[in-house]
C-alpha cells in the first residue's frame, strides 16, 4: 500500500476530501513526510508490510472500533474476544508468524483492543524463567490458546514491592506437590488482567517454602478453571475485579487459592529448583525473577505506552489547526487556533516527547536484545543495568506521556471531554501505565539506588579507568566538573552538546546531593534505612533528572545519525531543542540553584524556547502525520486525516445508542412516569396547565 | 474500625470538630448541615445505587429519578437557604449530576431575568414548593442570599412587592400588572409555570460544535419575518449545530437558544429565544428540529448532553427574550438597555466552581490519606513489618502538599462567596467601581484554582497506587466530573490572560515585544505564554495571603496546625517555583536549601495529625463513594465484596466462554 491517499476516509461525500485547513499545513514540505515515517517504522520495508497488515485489518468491519465507545465493560469484553479469535483466525489463514511483525502491525492498527495481552506476557515469563522441558511442555500450549494464561503477581494488598507478597507456595514433600495458598484477604491476586473471565491456568508468584524455610518469590502454573466446561476448579474463587477507568479488554481479575496443589514440576526452575526430597537450590542471581518484569516492560512502553501518546498528539494537533476561535488581529478571520502561542506550548511538548521517547526507547531495545541472551545464559551481570535502564524509563516515559496525553486532551476544549474525540480513553489507557508493572515512585526509588551506588564507586575510583568500570548509562558521573554554562546568548542554547551537558551537570549534582544528605543522617545518628526513608525526596528529583539527562542525551545521538537526511534532522533537532529547553525552564530553580545558570541565561533559554514555537509550528502537522495512524486505530471524531472534524462529530454521535429509538424510548418512559409523580403533586398548578394549554 | 485509623484518631493533637466549625462557618452550621444530611440518609426513600455497576442508560434514569424527587424532598423538609440547598443536593444525588439541572440552573433564570417580569404573580402559586424552586434557581444561577438580587430586582421593578416574591398580592394589583405587560405575559402565561413544574423542560442552548467561549463567533441565526411575525430559526453549517448543552440530548422540550438576530436585512448580534423542539405529550422532536444526545463523554455519564440542528424553523415573534432587547411587530429593533448584572453572575458563577475545587479536592485527599493510612507496603526498616505507606516520606511529598492546597481552596472558596455578596450588596446600590477588578481576578483564581485541583485530586488517585484506578477508589469519577471545570465557563488559559491584562509584570516583556513587532495583538499573543505565567504567579500570591489571614483564630491547637498547613503550601509553592525566585533574586541557592529543609521537617510535623485534618472535612461516606477512603477503614473486606457485586461477575462462566473461546480452542 503505497502513499497516504487511502487515509482519506470512504463514505459520505464530506469524506471524500481532505478539509482545506488541513491540505494547506500538508503543502510546502521542508521535509519528506515519506521518509521520515520510514525512519519510525524502522525502514520503508516495514512500512510497507505494516501498510499491508493495515489495509487488510481496515477493509474489515469485523475490526472496527468506534463502537467501544458505546458498550458497557461486558460487552466490551466480549469485542475483545471476539476481535482477538478473528485475528488469530485471519493470520492463521495468512501465514503470519505469532511472533511476527504482521501481528505486530495487526496489534498496533486495532490499538491492541483485544484479549489476552497478559497472555502473552505469561507466555514470555515461562520462556524466560522455565527450564527448557517446561518451555517445551507449556508453551505450545498457550500458543495454540488449548490453554489461556494469567500473571498472577499483584495482591489486593500488595503491590510493586515483590517480597511482601503473601501467597504461599508450601512443598509437601509426602506427595511431591506444592500447596498454593492466599493466607488472607490482603493476600487475594488483585488486577491480574485476562484473569476475570478468560484464564484456565495462572502463573502464580508465590513465597516458596520448603523444608519449613522460606525462600522467596517463585513462579508456579496453577490450573484454576476446568478445561471442558470452563468452570472453576476446587479450592479457586475467580473473578473480575469490577469496572476500572478504561481497559475493559484487560479483564482484570481476582484470584484466591485455598490451597491448591500443585504438581513439583509446575514450578518454573530455570533458577532454583526443588528437588522431590524437599531441598532447594538456586542457579541465578535472586533477582533473575525480574527478568520477565523487564521484558514486559520494555513491550508495554514501545507499543502500549508510546503509541498512545502519539495518538493524542496527531489528534490534537489536527483539531487545532481545524477549529478556530477569537481574532488575532480585529481585521482578520477567527484564527486556527494552534497558531495562538499559548496553543503551541501546550502541544509541542507533547510532540518533542513523542520523538524523544521514540529514540530512547530504540536505544533501550539495543541494549535489551544485547543482554538478553547473556543473562538467559545465566550471566547476569548486565542484569543491574538493564534493570535500572528498563525502570527509569518505565517511569518516566509513562508518566511523561500521561501528562502529555491529559495536555491534548485539554487542550481540545469542550470536545476532548467527549469520548468521541478519542482522548479520554487515551488518557485514561495512560494512567493506568503509571501504577502498572511497577509503580512510579517505587521505580524512581529503585533507580536512585542503582545511581547512588554508581555514584559512591566513581568517589572511590578516581582516575583515568574508572569511567570504564561504571556502566555506560552513569558514565557521565566521572566526567570532568563543569561549574558555569558557558551560553552567551540564546542561539548557543540550540547546541545538544551544550545542554546536554547541562542536564548532566544537574543529575550529577542532584545525585550528589542526596548522596550528601545520607551521609549527613547517618553522621548524626540515624540508621541507613532511616537515612534513605528521610532522603526519598531528593532521591525521586535525583533520579528523574536522571532520566532526562539520558533521554536528551538519546535524541541527541538520534539526531548524529541523521547526517544523511539533513531535511528531517533540521526538523527533529527543533523538537529536541524543545525538549531539552523545556526540561531547563521548568526545572529552571535546579539549574539557578548552584549558578551552574545564570537569571539572564534562564531568560535566554525562554527566548530560544518561545522562537522555535514558530518554527515547529509549520511542520507540526506533517510531523504528527509521520506516525502514520489510520483512522480506524486513531478511533477519533476529531483526529481524521481528512480533517472533517464537524461533519465526523455529529454522525458520530448519532450512532450513539441513546438515539437509537429503543433506547430513547425507555429513558423517556423513565422521564415520563417521573413527571406523572411529580404532577400528582402539583394537582392546583396542573389544572391551570391544562387551561393555558389549550 | 480499622486499627491503624483508630491510632491515627487517638494520636492528633487537636480536634478535628473544630475545625469542621471553621469550614461550614460556625457550629450551628456544621449542626445544621448534618441535620440535613442525617434526614436524607434515614428517609427511606433514599436509594443510594452504585452507579459504578450501571450502565449509562441506568445511570440516565436514576438521574432523572433523584433530580425529579429532589425538589419534593426539600418541600418536605422544609430547606430554603442557598447553603442548605447545597448540602442537601450534594447528598440527595450522591455524585449523580441532574439532567433537569440547566431547567433550574439557566432556563428558568433566564426567563427571569432576560424574559418578562410582570405577570408572574399571576400564576405565582402561594405555595412552599414554588419558593423552593425559586430560590434553588437563584442559588444555581448565582444569586445566592435570600432576597436574592434577581428576585429583588424582580420583585421591586415588576411586581412592586416590598415583601418578597413570594407573598400573594392583591387582585387588583395582579390586574394591573396583567394589563400592563400583556405581551410578556403570555411569555410567561406558556413557559414560566410549566416550567416550573417541571411540564416544560427546558435547557440553555449556547455552545455550538464549532464554537466556544468566543461567543460572538456563534452562527445560529434567527431572521424576523415581520408577513408572518415569526423568526426563522436556522443551523446554516455543520459548526453552527448546538453542542454539549445539558439536558438537551433526551429530557429537555424547550431550549433557550442563542442566536444572530437579523431583522430588516441586519444583524444586531445574539439575542435569546425560546424554542419548543419536542411535542409535548409525546415529547417527539418537532418537525424542522434534529436533536439527540451526543455520546459519550469521560464522565457526565448520566447527563444527556445534546445536540440541536434547526432547518428553517419558526417560532412566533414572542419567543424572543424582550426583557433588554425588542422587535416590534414591523421587524423594527429596539436597543437593549445594558446589562450589568451579568458580572455579578459570573462572579458567583467563579465562585462556586473555586467551591467545587477546594470540595473535590479535599474528597480526593480525604480517599487518598485514609487509604494510605491502612495500606502497608515495602520495608523502611529491614526485618519489621510492613509500614503504613503514610510513613514514607515520597508519599507525604505527595499527599501534604495537595492536603494544604485543599485547605488554601477551602478558604479562597468562602472569600469569593463573601465577596459575591459584598458587591451584590453594591451593585444594589449602583456602584460598579470594583466590578473590572474583582472580574480579572476571579477569572485567574477560577482557572488556578480548576487547574491545581485537577492535578491535585490526579496526584491523590496515582498515590493509592493500582487500587487507584478501579472506580472503587472513587477518585476517578471525581476527576472526570471535576475536569471539565478548567473547560466550561471560560477556558482556562483564557481566563488566565484575562487576568493578566491587569497586571504589570507582564507588562515590561509585553512593551518589548510590541517595540519590536508590528501589531500589539500579534505581541500579545507572543508574549502570552509568558502573561499565563505572570498570572498564575499573582493568583498564587492570592491563595497565600487569604490563608494568611485565616491563622488569626483564638484556638491554640487549631492556630497550630493550621499555621503548619499554611507554611508548607506557601514554602512548597517557593520550592516547586524555585527557578522564578531564584531568577529575580528573590531568594539566594542556600535560602532554597533552607525552604527544602524546612519542607521536610514539615512533613513530619504535619503526619500525625493527617487523618484529623481529613476527618474534619466531615464527607460522608454515600459522598465520598469510595471503598478505599471509607471512615472505617475496613478496605480489603469491602474491595472484596464490592467486586463480587459487580454485574461482571453475574455469572460463573461468560458468555463470550461459549461464543468464543470453546470453538477457538475446540477448532485447534
Amino acid at each position: 500500500m503505497g502513499g497516504r491517499a487511502h487515509r482519506v476516509s470512504l463514505g459520505d461525500a464530506w469524506s471524500r476530501r481532505v478539509h482545506p485547513d488541513l491540505e494547506t499545513e500538508r503543502h510546502g514540505q521542508g521535509f519528506d513526510v515519506e521518509r521520515l515515517t520510514h525512519l519510525l517504522d524502522g525502514g520503508a520495508q516495514n512500512t510497507v508490510l505494516r501498510r499491508g497488515v493495515e489495509s487488510l485489518v481496515q477493509g474489515d468491519p469485523d475490526f472496527s472500533l468506534i463502537h467501544n465507545y458505546f458498550m458497557t465493560p461486558n460487552e466490551r469484553y466480549e469485542a475483545a474476544i471476539r476481535r482477538r479469535v478473528l485475528l488469530h483466525r485471519k493470520g492463521q489463514r495468512l501465514g503470519w508468524l505469532e511472533d511476527g511483525l504482521q501481528f505486530h502491525y495487526a496489534y498496533r492498527a486495532i490499538s491492541g483492543d483485544v484479549t489476552f495481552g497478559v497472555h502473552g506476557i505469561a507466555t514470555k515469563a515461562i520462556q524466560s524463567l522455565g527450564s527448557e522441558e517446561q518451555i517445551a511442555k507449556w508453551v505450545p500450549l498457550c500458543k495454540t490458546y488449548q490453554i489461556i494464561l494469567t500473571y498472577a503477581q499483584t495482591e489486593m494488598g500488595h503491590g510493586t514491592y515483590l517480597q511482601g507478597l503473601e501467597t504461599e507456595a508450601t512443598y509437601d514433600t509426602a506427595t511431591q506437590e506444592f500447596v498454593v495458598h492466599s493466607p488472607s484477604m490482603s493476600a487475594i491476586k488483585w488486577w491480574p488482567g485476562d484473569l476475570g473471565r478468560s484464564a484456565t491456568h495462572a502463573l502464580v508468584m508465590a513465597q516458596l517454602v520448603c523444608s519449613g524455610t522460606r525462600q522467596g518469590i517463585h513462579a508456579f502454573l496453577v490450573p484454576i478453571r476446568c478445561l471442558k466446561e470452563h468452570s472453576l476448579l476446587p479450592g479457586v474463587t475467580a473473578g473480575s475485579i469490577g469496572p476500572t477507568m478504561d481497559l475493559d479488554h484487560a479483564d482484570n481479575g481476582f484470584l484466591r487459592l485455598d490451597r491448591v496443589r500443585v504438581p513439583r514440576e509446575n514450578m518454573l526452575n530455570r533458577f532454583a529448583q526443588v528437588l522431590p526430597d524437599g531441598t532447594y537450590i538456586r542457579f541465578g542471581t535472586a533477582q533473575s525473577n525480574y527478568l520477565s518484569m523487564v521484558v514486559s516492560r520494555v513491550d508495554v512502553l514501545v507499543n502500549g505506552v508510546l503509541p498512545t501518546l502519539q495518538k493524542a498528539c496527531v489528534i490534537a494537533m489536527r483539531y487545532s489547526v481545524i477549529r478556530r476561535q477569537s481574532r488575532l488581529r480585529p481585521s482578520d478571520p477567527e484564527a486556527k487556533i494552534l497558531n495562538y502561542q499559548t496553543q503551541q506550548q501546550k502541544l509541542f511538548f507533547p510532540l518533542a516527547m513523542s520523538y524523544a521517547f521514540h529514540f530512547q526507547l530504540a536505544s533501550l531495545q539495543e541494549f535489551f536484545r544485547h543482554s538478553y541472551n547473556t543473562i538467559l545464559n545465566k550471566d547476569v551481570s548486565l542484569l543491574p543495568e538493564l534493570h535500572a535502564l528498563t525502570t527509569g524509563a518505565k517511569a518516566m516515559i509513562t508518566d511523561f506521556c500521561t501528562h502529555g496525553a491529559e495536555l491534548c486532551r485539554r487542550a481540545c476544549g469542550g470536545h476532548g471531554y467527549s469520548k468521541l474525540s478519542g482522548l479520554p480513553s487515551l488518557v485514561t489507557q495512560l494512567v493506568a501505565s503509571c501504577t502498572y508493572e511497577g509503580e512510579n515512585t517505587v521505580l524512581y526509588l529503585q533507580l536512585a539506588r542503582f545511581l547512588v551506588k554508581n555514584y559512591q564507586r566513581a568517589q572511590q575510583a578516581v582516575g583515568p579507568t574508572s569511567q570504564k568500570s561504571l556502566p555506560q548509562s552513569v558514565a557521565y558521573l566521572t566526567l570532568p566538573h563543569l561549574a558555569k554554562c558557558p551560553a552567551q546568548g540564546a542561539a548557543d542554547f540550540l547546541c545538544p552538546e551544550l545542554y546536554t551537558v547541562a542536564w548532566a551537570h544537574m543529575a550529577t549534582r542532584l545525585i550528589q546531593d542526596a548522596v550528601h544528605h545520607l551521609q549527613t543522617l547517618v553522621q548524626s545518628g540515624a540508621e541507613q534505612h532511616e537515612a534513605w526513608d528521610q532522603t526519598g525526596a531528593i532521591l525521586l528529583q535525583a533520579a528523574k533528572a536522571h532520566c532526562y539527562y539520558l533521554t536528551v542525551k538519546n535524541f541527541k545521538e538520534a539526531l548524529e545519525k541523521l547526517d544523511s537526511e539533513p531535511a528531517i534532522q533540521q526538523v527533529l533537532k527543533r523538537l529536541c531543542d524543545l525538549f531539552a529547553l523545556h526540561g531547563i525552564l521548568t526545572n529552571s530553580g535546579d539549574f539557578l540553584y548552584d549558578g551552574f545558570l545564570s537569571g539572564p541565561q534562564v531568560n535566554m533559554v525562554r527566548t530560544a524556547y518561545l522562537d522555535l514555537l514558530p518554527l515547529i509550528r509549520k511542520d507540526a502537522i506533517l510531523l504528527t502525520d509521520a506516525f502514520d495512524f489510520t483512522d480506524l486505530c486513531l478511533n477519533s471524531a476529531l483526529g481524521c486525516y481528512d480533517g472533517n472534524v464537524y461533519e465526523r462529530l455529529f454522525q458520530w454521535a448519532q450512532m450513539s445508542p441513546s438515539n437509537i429509538s429503543q433506547a430513547a424510548a425507555v429513558q423517556n418512559r423513565a422521564l415520563w412516569r417521573e413527571k406523572n409523580k411529580w404532577e400528582d403533586l402539583h394537582t392546583p398548578a396542573v389544572s391551570y396547565r391544562k387551561r393555558a394549554l389549550c | 474500625m480499622n486499627p491503624d485509623l483508630r491510632r491515627e484518631r487517638a494520636a492528633a493533637t487537636f480536634d478535628p470538630e473544630l475545625i469542621t466549625h471553621l469550614l461550614d462557618g460556625c457550629p450551628e452550621k456544621t449542626r445544621r448541615r448534618r441535620e440535613i444530611e442525617n434526614m436524607i440518609l434515614n428517609d427511606p426513600d433514599f436509594q443510594h445505587e452504585d452507579y459504578n455497576f450501571l450502565t449509562r442508560s441506568e445511570r440516565y434514569e436514576v438521574a432523572v429519578r433523584k433530580s425529579a424527587s429532589m425538589v419534593k424532598k426539600m418541600r418536605e423538609f422544609g430547606i430554603a437557604d442557598p447553603d442548605e440547598i447545597m448540602w442537601f443536593k450534594k447528598l440527595h444525588l450522591v455524585n449523580f449530576v441532574e439532567p433537569v439541572g440547566l431547567n433550574y440552573s439557566m432556563f428558568i433564570p433566564t426567563l427571569v431575568n432576560q424574559g418578562t417580569t410582570a405577570q408572574q404573580e399571576k400564576w405565582l402559586h402561594p405555595s412552599k414548593g414554588l419558593q423552593i424552586i425559586g430560590t434553588y434557581a437563584q442559588t444555581e444561577m448565582g444569586h445566592g442570599r435570600s432576597p436574592a438580587l434577581l428576585v429583588q430586582s424582580l420583585a421591586a421593578s415588576a411586581l412592586g412587592l416590598a415583601a418578597g416574591p413570594c407573598s400573594p398580592p392583591s387582585n387588583t394589583r395582579k390586574l394591573e400588572i396583567a394589563e400592563s405587560y400583556k405581551a410578556t405575559a403570555e411569555q410567561q402565561e406558556r413557559f414560566f409555570m410549566p416550567a416550573w413544574n417541571l411540564e416544560i423542560i427546558g435547557t440553555y442552548a449556547q455552545t455550538e460544535m464549532g464554537h466556544g467561549t468566543h461567543l460572538r463567533g456563534l452562527e445560529t441565526t434567527a431572521t424576523y419575518d415581520p408577513r408572518t411575525q415569526e423568526f426563522i430559526m436556522n443551523s446554516p453549517t455543520v459548526t453552527s449545530i448546538k453542542w454539549w448543552p445539558g439536558g438537551l440530548g433526551k429530557t429537555s422540550n424547550h431550549a433557550v437558544v442563542l442566536a444572530q438576530l437579523i431583522t430588516q436585512g441586519k444583524c444586531y448580534g445574539l439575542h435569546a429565544f425560546i424554542v419548543p423542539i419536542r411535542e409535548m405529550g409525546t415529547h417527539k422532536p418537532l418537525p424542522g428540529i434534529t436533536v439527540g444526545d451526543i455520546g459519550p463523554k469521560f464522565g457526565y455519564e448520566e447527563m444527556d448532553n445534546g445536540y440541536l440542528k434547526m432547518d428553517n424553523y419558526r417560532i412566533p415573534r414572542e419567543n424572543m427574550l424582550m426583557k433588554y432587547a425588542q422587535v416590534n411587530p414591523d421587524g423594527t429593533y429596539v436597543k437593549p438597555v445594558s446589562n450589568k448584572l451579568t458580572y455579578g453572575t459570573m462572579v458567583f458563577v467563579r465562585s462556586y466552581l473555586v467551591g467545587e475545587a477546594a470540595r473535590s479536592l479535599s474528597k480526593a485527599c480525604t480517599i487518598a490519606i485514609r487509604y494510605s493510612a491502612v495500606r502497608r507496603q515495602s520495608e523502611i526498616k529491614p526485618g519489621e513489618p510492613e509500614p503504613q505507606v503514610l510513613d514514607f516520606q515520597t508519599q507525604q511529598y505527595k499527599l501534604f502538599p495537595v492536603l494544604a492546597t485543599a485547605y488554601a481552596f477551602q478558604f479562597v472558596g468562602s472569600y469569593m462567596k463573601e465577596t459575591y455578596y459584598r458587591i451584590n450588596d453594591s451593585i444594589g446600590q449602583g456602584d460598579l467601581s470594583e466590578l473590572p477588578e474583582l472580574h480579572a481576578l476571579t477569572a485567574g483564581l477560577k482557572a488556578f484554582t480548576t487547574w491545581t485541583a485537577n492535578t491535585g485530586i490526579e496526584e491523590c488517585r496515582l498515590a493509592c497506587g493500582g487500587h487507584g484506578y478501579s472506580h472503587c477508589s472513587g477518585i476517578p469519577n471525581i476527576y472526570v466530573t471535576f475536569t471539565p471545570a478548567c473547560t466550561f465557563e471560560g477556558e482556562n488559559t483564557v481566563m488566565m490572560l484575562q487576568t493578566a491584562r491587569l497586571i504589570d509584570i507582564a507588562a515590561k516583556n509585553l512593551q518589548a515585544e510590541v517595540s519590536h513587532r508590528q501589531s500589539r495583538e500579534e505581541a500579545w499573543n507572543l508574549t502570552s505564554v509568558d502573561l499565563v505565567r505572570a498570572s498564575e504567579a499573582h493568583c498564587h500570591y492570592v491563595v497565600v495571603k487569604l490563608f494568611a489571614d485565616k491563622l488569626k483564630i483564638q484556638e491554640k491547637s487549631l492556630q497550630a496546625v493550621l499555621r503548619n498547613l499554611f507554611f508548607l503550601y506557601s514554602l512548597y509553592g517557593i520550592s516547586q517555583k524555585a527557578g522564578d525566585f531564584l531568577q529575580g533574586n528573590i531568594v539566594t541557592g542556600s535560602q532554597i536549601t533552607q525552604v527544602n529543609q524546612r519542607l521536610l521537617e514539615l512533613l513530619t510535623v504535619i503526619r500525625p495529625n493527617a487523618v484529623a485534618l481529613v476527618d474534619a472535612f466531615d464527607f460522608k461516606d454515600e459522598t465520598l463513594g469510595s471503598v478505599l477512603g471509607r471512615y472505617d477503614g475496613n478496605v480489603y473486606e469491602n474491595l472484596f465484596e464490592w467486586a463480587k457485586k459487580s454485574p461482571l461477575n453475574k455469572t460463573e462462566v461468560h458468555e463470550s466462554y461459549y461464543k468464543h473461546l470453546k470453538p477457538l480452542q475446540s477448532k485447534l
